[in-house]
Parts: C-alpha cells; structure tokens; sequence
C-alpha cells in the first residue's frame, strides 16, 4: 500500500493522467481506502478544473487601441 | 487598421501571409491571442501596467521576428514563450536583490502544504457572484511565489504543455512537475477556506 507521501507525490501527473497502469491501479487503491487523500484528490481536480474554466476578461478597450496604434506604427516603419 | 475580415482564417494562413507583408491578417492573429497574452502578463507580472508593455513588446517582438517563427510549434506558443521572457525581464529588473530566479532551487520535501482537508460544497463557485469568483482565483494565484505561479499560469490556464512550459521557462521538466504539484496544493489549500463545505470549519483551527 502506498504512503499518502507517495500518494501525493503522484497526485500531478494523475489528475493529468500522465502514468502507467500499474501505478494508476496503486494509487486508485489508495483513494479508495484513504479518505483525507480522496478529499485532497477531489479537491485539487476541482481547483484545476476551476481555473480552467475562467475565460480571460476581455482586453479594455484602451489597452487595445494603444497597442494597435503601436503595432501600426511598427508596421508603417517595416515599409511594405 | 482595416476591419476584421478574416476571422474563419486558419492560423498557418494568417502566419503565411503575415510574412509577405499582410498588415490585417496579422491584426487578426493579434485579436485573436491578445486577451490571452494580457491576462498571461496580469498574472506574472501581478501589475497592469507592466502588463500592457508586456502586451505590447510581446507583438511587436513578433511582427519583427517572425522570419524566425519555424513552423514546427504553434503561433500561440511561439509568442507566450515571447511574452513569458518579457514578463520575467520586468519582475527580475523590479526586485533587484530578492531572489525571482526561476532557477532557484526550491525544497521540494516539505512544502507540500495540506493543512486543510475539508470538503467541498456540490457548487462552491454558486456561492459567489461572477465578479467575486474571478476575485477569489486571482488572489489566490497572487498569493503563490513567482516559480509556481508561472508555471501553474501555463500549465493550467494557458494549457501550454509540459514540455512547452518547460521550454517557455527554461526549466527541465522534472522542475515544472514538482513546481506544478506544489502550485496546485498550495492553491487548493487557498480555495478551500473559500470553498469547503458549511461545518466542516474545524480543521481551519488546528
Ligand atoms: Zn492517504
């Protein structure tokens, strides 16, 4: 049985599903018989999913004006 | 700068025509990523005006070298590994002295912080308004130190691979990994006192 060291240790790459099977079956085993690992483990994969989720707010609009006034400028300068 | 008309364009085309001098369809590539690239640099710059030099260096960095953008890896990577470099310029020249090295050794035995181990609601987010929600996560990444918020910033928000990460920060992708874990516990840790369950505050005390 793995330690909730070990457990941890792994926790990345198995929300990222980046592990073979034999160490994904260690580690399911492990949830399934550790309760403050499950609760670690649900909750990591729900602030991930979290973040995920967040769509960038919309650039404001002056941010963009001056970075396109700055781009044409780059652009009249290039000379095509 | 001429109106949008290029919308459905696909991105090698828009690259393609770009380097032949093509003004609006580099606009376009510009309208598609710039929200992404802001936020990239709100997040590891942690200030809204570096932010916008950040936003601003990153595409005309581009436009200047984009003889040198090989077609092997997407546009999109290409200038957050552009913007990433200009972001950390601007922390390493602020905090002269105090330590932002992203090749600084970090102890990656017993800092894995998991004080908390509550439960969280069905819908934690449900609790909060839109404008509250997004106020939550951004503080929360605020609170991580520089190594991990960039690399929890392109891994989980950006979505750049590990490999990808690796290369945009110049770590070895054993660093990004342990940084990532320790980035997301630390953020989950952050979260739960936000989130968890009504009751289950007894842990918060211990
Ligand atoms: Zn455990």
């Amino acid at each position: 049985m793995l330690t909730c060291k070990e457990f941890l240790n792994e926790l990345s790459e198995y929300l990222d599903e980046s592990i073979d099977a034999e160490l994904r079956a260690k580690l399911e085993k492990h949830i399934t018989e550790c309760p403050n690992c499950w609760v670690i483990f649900d909750t990591t994969r729900r602030t991930i999913q979290i973040y995920k989720g967040m769509n960038p707010y919309p650039i404001p609009a002056d941010v963009e004006s001056r970075l396109m006034n700055a781009l044409e400028k780059k652009m009249a300068a290039k000379g095509r | 700068m001429p109106a949008p008309t290029q919308a459905g364009v696909d991105e090698s085309t828009l690259v393609a025509q770009s380097r032949e001098g093509n003004t609006s369809a580099f606009a376009e590539l510009v309208r598609r990523y710039e929200g992404k690239i802001f936020r990239l640099a709100q997040h590891v710059t942690q200030n809204r005006e570096d932010a916008e030099d950040v936003l601003q260096e990153t595409f005309m960095k581009a436009y200047e070298h984009l003889d040198q953008f090989q077609g092997n890896s997407k546009f999109y990577t290409w200038i957050v590994r552009i913007a990433v470099n200009q972001a950390l310029m601007k922390l390493r020249r602020k905090k002269t002295g105090k330590t932002v090295s992203l090749d600084e050794t970090i102890d990656t035995g017993e800092d894995t912080v998991v004080r908390e181990i509550a439960a969280w609601d069905e819908n934690p987010e449900q609790r909060f308004s839109r404008e509250e929600l997004g106020e939550i996560l951004d503080s929360a990444i605020q609170g991580l130190e520089p190594p991990y918020r960039s690399v929890f910033v392109l891994r989980d928000i950006e979505e750049l691979s590990t490999e990808e990460t690796a290369d945009a920060l110049g770590l070895s992708i054993p660093a990004v990994k342990s940084r990532l874990l320790r980035a997301r516990l630390q953020l989950r840790e952050k979260l739960t006192r936000q989130f968890k369950r009504k009751g289950e505050d007894a842990f918060a005390y211990l």
